[in-house]
């Protein structure tokens, strides 16, 4: 029997890595894990390099039994990770036992959770990346998305487990999904091909997300943009993030496995750092689009990675004192609720 | 063709130099010469380009290398494209053998232009095709240049099935299937050769700015190079002029 099996493979589950760069002029989607930021955090939190390949889940997440001694991270949408039925804390490395079976329940925040493991997924690179790239059905388990029965392996970590288990990220840099977001963007590359009034209702109203929304893009509807010629331009290349309006004037956000080419125009384009924010958003939810400058995006970018690099350097030093955690069942309202306390190390 | 290259934004790691608003090969031999160039420079900082019809897609990280240097350092390159040495572009030989089974429309195509099969073949294989750029689905090459004379309407049902390598016609244009998917294309024939094959160590063999030349080929043909090319031990031929 393999490390983790996969009881109950959830909504859609796949493997995911920084994605198969390097192949776009020849047609090759990049894939890859939707919020860079979940992706990275997870990976931290159990001690890999920030790109190893995690489980990226959607809405509902997985069902797996562990048969070997791990730590893991759960990081992303809340899907109330448990243990053996016990809720455990997100944002933190976990110690599992052979034998323990972690579940979910449906995202009350959020859309994709990623789920690291120390050590990383024992999965073959398919043109240098393990992500899975589903339509084209490479990379990851076998190209597809996880079901049930799948059996997946575990390269060893070089880490005691005990020491990189019950670390955990500052409150501060955990994120609040919520209903409505404002989604920052840098305008063009076609914005040329719009009325001024368009610009201006593409940036002063609300959009909503639409039931189609995946890991390809999100169509969004809202007011429709009206173009000064027509929608179609001569193909060129998508960036992640690159806004497109079609003919009928709704906005599609180019994520993750979005084609390398396209026919239509691109409004403007949302930045690195908001992309894990719209990557978290669901149908339903509301986006607002801000206008910011090539500098400032820059200087955001800046910002984030400085983050990323403080998060690291708490990471590694910063230990919760293990079994010094309490559970407690509370009652508020005649509703039942599990809450755990515990002490800094 | 304008110019001087249209500067353009794409994103905070993404830069677009456009070089025209149509398709040409003029236009489209600027952005191969662009990229080539960039490629050759080996400027840090930047990680990936898409070239496509008629701009190159420049996808940059901005803490390796600032936007106004960067900038700075591709109008430099522009400038100097017309001195610099780049290789001409490959003619690449596509073994196809035509009709049949494996081009179950070539007799449609023939009728519709009321010509013969051999007419639509001697054609079709006669000419070099420019490839535009690679999009829509892996290595899947966006080819310039085909004859009217055998132009043919989509099929009104498309196809749920088309093998890998189906060369087809579609309106004007010509095109080859790199994998199995679905389609209205009107087949003509098939090449034994992977146009995508992931595991290989080049995994799409064709590139943006290079030519193609189909070359018929026979059902013993067909049936050597698809031995050889399961084995790994195809070798394109590229034709020297």
């Amino acid at each position: 029997m393999k490390d983790m099996i996969i009881v109950n493979p959830g909504l859609h589950t796949t493997v995911q890595d920084k994605g198969r760069w390097g192949y776009q002029e020849f047609g090759m989607p990049v894939t890859g894990a939707m919020d860079d930021y979940s992706i990275r955090l997870a990976n931290i939190l159990v001690g890999n390099h920030e790109y190893d390949a995690v489980l990226e889940t959607t809405l509902m997440g997985p069902e797996i039994a562990f048969n070997i001694d791990a730590v893991i991270a759960i990081t992303g949408a809340n899907m109330m990770p448990r243990v053996n039925g016990h809720i455990v804390p997100m944002w933190r490395s976990l110690l599992i036992y052979k034998g323990d079976v972690l579940s979910f329940s449906f995202s009350k925040e959020g859309t994709r959770s990623c789920i690291a493991i120390a050590g990383g997924f024992d999965i073959p690179t398919v043109m240098g990346s393990r992500s899975t790239f589903v339509r084209g059905g490479i990379g990851g388990f076998e190209g597809r998305i996880l079901k049930k029965g799948d059996e997946l392996s575990v390269r060893e970590s070089n880490a005691v487990l005990q020491q990189i288990a019950n670390r955990i990220i500052p409150q501060k840099y955990i994120p609040d999904y919520k209903e409505s977001c404002r989604i920052r963007t840098v305008l063009g590359p076609q914005d040329d091909c719009f009325t001024e009034e368009s610009i201006d209702k593409f940036f002063g109203s609300e959009y909503h997300v639409t039931n189609e929304a995946d890991r390809m893009g999100y169509r969004l509807e809202g007011p429709a943009l009206e173009h000064k010629n027509g929608a179609d331009i001569i193909s060129d290349g998508i960036n992640l993030g690159s806004i497109q309006i079609p003919g009928h004037g709704m906005p599609i956000v180019m994520m993750a496995d979005r084609q390398t080419t396209g026919g239509y125009t691109k409004i403007a384009t949302v930045i690195s750092t908001d992309i894990p924010l719209m990557a978290q958003l669901k149908p339903g939810n509301k986006v607002r689009f801000e206008r910011i400058d090539l500098q400032e995006a820059h200087r955001l970018l800046r910002e984030y990675e400085d983050k990323i690099s403080a998060i690291k350097s708490y990471v590694s030093s910063n230990q919760l004192e293990p079994g010094k955690s309490k559970y407690f069942s509370v009652k508020v309202g005649g509703t039942s609720y599990e809450v755990m306390v515990e002490e800094l190390k | 063709m304008y110019e001087k290259g249209r500067y353009l934004i794409s994103g905070d790691k993404g830069l677009v130099i456009e070089f025209g608003n149509e398709i040409s090969e003029a236009v489209n031999k600027k952005v191969r010469n662009l990229y080539l160039a960039v490629k050759k420079s080996q400027t840090a900082g930047i990680f990936e380009m898409i070239p496509t019809y008629r701009s190159l897609l420049i996808q940059y990280n901005p803490i390796e290398i600032e936007i106004d240097r960067l900038k700075e350092k591709l109008m430099e390159i522009e400038e100097a494209l017309d001195s610099i040495d780049i290789p001409k572009p490959r003619i690449l030989e596509i073994p196809t053998i035509y009709g049949d089974e494996f081009g179950e429309d070539l007799d449609f195509v023939a009728e519709h232009n009321g010509i013969s099969k051999k007419e639509v073949i001697n054609i079709h294989s006669s000419v070099d095709y420019l490839i535009y750029m690679l999009g829509f689905t892996p290595g899947f090459p966006y080819l310039g240049g085909m004859s009217e004379k055998i132009a043919a309407p989509r099929l009104k049902t498309p196809r749920t099935k088309i093998p890998a390598g189906s060369v087809g016609i579609a309106g004007k244009q010509t095109g080859i299937y790199p994998i199995e998917s679905p389609g209205g294309w009107q087949l003509i024939g098939r090449t034994p050769l992977k146009l995508y094959d992931p595991k290989s160590e080049t995994p799409i063999i064709l590139q943006a700015g290079d030519y193609i030349r189909f070359k018929p080929i026979d059902r013993y043909e067909y049936e050597d190079i698809n031995v050889l090319v399961d084995k790994n031990r195809y070798e394109i031929k590229i034709v020297m002029e």
